[in-house]
């Protein structure tokens, strides 16, 4: 870097980073970046790409429903990648999917992220029973598969909840069995690193100055601990994503009225042996795999990136 | 080793004591037993009666011990949707899932463990390039849509298999077995590929790390400075000793298999335990749901158990470890 230049720009301070350097290195992550930012834009964009508004029912006509793509015969470029069985237009609804499995899944892992964290973090400092009691939990949740544990939430929270109500609470549901799955590698890693800091010098100082331990854990402990929790965030974002798919898929997710990526595949497996699949099935499809994929690249980028050994 | 197996034993019991209580609360305080076996025009009498037959009225921990005993001699009660024993109901689709599960876990073993040892050997080969991408595609898409696309080529497209249930099957006393019919095996190639896809990939990568690090050690290279041939430091040293974590982690899947069965049987139809799951939560089928909740735990505390005992039966060094460390307390 130049010697005149006193204070380095932001900008400038991440183009010359390791992390910035691993980044351009691998012409896969970069793809994957870029899938993800056009992915993002367009669920962000959603009202004003989309050609119609697949949620105002009335807008509707069974007239032209399980039209084929424009391109096809029959297709008509006002639906552009053709019209699923209620006559709505296949690209809105994808990017109105897309918005909403996003908005799941990052809704999720936030949750997830406040209740490990939290948990972890508590277990770590206060040690005892607490720390017992807590981690055992985690254990015993741990030795079964997310997706079990979400079914089961999913299911039981179903079942409180009044039947008639059930497409308004739906996202809530949804959201609240995802973060209940897999809370527990956030207080897992937050627990181990929270043990490690506790028994540094800084701690022991903030302790013998009479710092309340709430604001020691909080103010003291938790930002040393946070740093390989944004790395379980964003691998764990690709595995909330594709739960809520699971779980719209089989049908106990989002309902037909509000479709996430999922529902909509739900959708399209029902026409799979008439020739509708080719676009009610595949590009619903296509926007999942791409999202997942691409998600989890970036997560695996940002795990070596911050993984000292693979220096 | 005595005190290990009790210690495991007692965590064990633990767990099935906890999921127990899980399955009790599910059972006894989502929406009222009552309401959900009686028609509307019930008489408040006899509801109360009923209440009274079934044991609604005894103190919370009276129940829970009830339901305990209940569960261990396999009664949970009568399902909601179907109006039958759900002892009766899930005994008539445990051997379809079982079956599925063990298919998709020899099929995981034997395509993981070549291609693991292949990319191990051969870093940069052009196929192990091919192999670790698509593994990585594999990881990536969920299984309903792993299943699906295997119905559009293989189904729809070319017409060669069966897409949905479970083909012809044959009695075996109580069992059903699919296994011995053609229309049976073919209908068990789509849904065993797609749920043994995961776990190919996962066994793959993991032989292919741990072949990657015994290579590098020196018993490999004394082995080969004895110009033992290539075949023999490859299988006969290296991969031995890759295969400890491989029982590892291939027994603790076999309970993750059971997991995604649920949707791989969702896909196509399986009439095993894990559409019958999907079904229940759809209907709110409480007893079903306490029932299978009980019996996978009940699987998954068994594989644990067994993968433990086999790691410590397997690996000398840990039973040295443990006796060294037993001076210094438990």
């Amino acid at each position: 870097m130049a010697p005149d230049e006193a204070a380095p720009g932001a900008l400038r301070r991440l183009a010359d980073s390791d992390l910035f350097w691993s980044f351009r290195r691998s012409p896969v992550t970069v793809v994957a970046a870029v899938v993800t930012v056009l992915l993002l834009l367009g669920a962000a964009l959603a009202p004003v790409l989309a050609p119609h508004d697949p949620y105002d029912l009335a807008s509707l006509d069974l007239l032209q429903a399980r039209d084929p793509p424009a391109w096809e015969a029959g297709g008509d470029w006002s639906f552009p990648l053709g019209t699923d069985d209620q006559g709505r237009d296949v690209l809105s609804s994808i990017l109105y999917g897309l918005r909403l499995s996003l908005l799941v899944g990052v809704s999720a892992v936030l949750l997830a992220l406040a209740l490990g964290v939290g948990l972890g973090l508590l277990a770590g400092y206060a040690g005892g029973w607490i720390d017992t009691l807590i981690m055992r939990i985690a254990d015993v949740q741990l030795s079964f598969p997310a997706i079990l544990v979400a079914l089961l939430v999913d299911g039981v929270a179903r079942s409180l909840l009044p039947h008639d109500r059930q497409d308004q609470t739906a996202v809530y549901v949804v959201v609240l069995a995802i973060a209940s799955s897999i809370w527990v590698q956030f207080a897992r890693t937050v627990r181990g690193s929270t043990l490690v800091e506790r028994a540094k010098e800084y701690v022991q100082a903030a302790r013998i100055i009479g710092v309340h331990p709430a604001a020691i854990a909080w103010r003291h402990v938790l930002p040393n601990a946070m740093g390989p929790v944004l790395v379980i965030a964003t691998i764990n974002l690709a595995i909330a994503i594709l739960t809520e798919a699971s779980l719209s898929f089989l049908g106990l997710g989002l309902p037909v009225t509000q479709p996430s990526l999922g529902t909509l595949i739900r959708i399209g497996d029902n026409y799979i042996f008439s020739g509708e699949w080719r676009w009610m099935l595949l590009y619903p499809a296509i926007a999942l795999a791409s999202l997942t994929l691409a998600v989890n690249l970036l997560g695996d980028w940002l795990r070596d990136a911050f993984n000292p050994k693979l220096r | 080793m005595i005190a290990f197996i009790l210690r495991r034993l007692v965590q064990s019991v633990a767990v099935m004591l906890a999921v127990g209580l899980v399955a009790f609360m599910l059972f006894r305080y989502v929406g009222d037993p009552v309401n959900n076996m009686v028609g509307q025009d019930t008489s408040l009498a006899d509801r109360a009666r009923l209440r009274q037959a079934l044991g609604l009225d005894d103190p919370t921990a009276v129940q829970f011990g009830h339901f305990l005993a209940r569960a261990l001699e396999g009664d949970f009660g009568v399902s909601y949707q179907y109006a039958r024993p759900v002892r009766e109901i899930i005994a008539e689709r445990l051997p379809a899932t079982l079956e599925l599960s063990v298919a998709a876990v020899v099929l995981a073993l034997a395509g993981g463990l070549p291609m693991g040892v292949y990319t191990g050997l051969r870093r940069d080969g052009f196929l192990s390039r091919l192999f670790m991408a698509v593994s990585l595609i594999g990881v990536s898409l969920p299984t309903f849509l792993t299943g699906i696309l295997l119905i559009v080529v293989f189904s729809v497209i070319l017409g060669w298999l069966p897409s949905f249930g479970r083909g012809e099957v044959v009695a075996l006393g109580w069992w059903t077995t699919g296994l011995l019919t053609v229309s049976g095996l073919k209908s068990l190639i789509l849904p065993a590929i797609t749920l043994a896809l995961f776990q190919m990939t996962l066994i793959m990568r993991l032989v292919r790390a741990e072949m990657l690090e015994v290579l590098r050690t020196d018993y490999i290279k004394f082995a080969r400075a004895r110009g033992l041939p290539n075949r023999i430091v490859h299988f006969g040293h290296a991969l031995k000793n890759t295969l400890v974590p491989v029982i590892t982690i291939t027994g603790l899947q076999l309970g993750a298999v059971i997991a995604f069965a649920i949707i791989t049987e969702t896909v196509f139809q399986w009439p095993g335990m894990g559409f019958l799951i999907v079904q229940a939560i759809g209907f709110a089928d409480i007893p079903v749901m306490a029932a299978y909740l009980m019996l996978v735990a009940f699987f998954f505390v068994v594989i644990n158990l067994v993968v433990d005992l086999l790691y410590y039966a397997v690996d000398p060094r840990l039973r040295i470890e443990r006796s060294a460390a037993s001076g210094h307390g438990p």
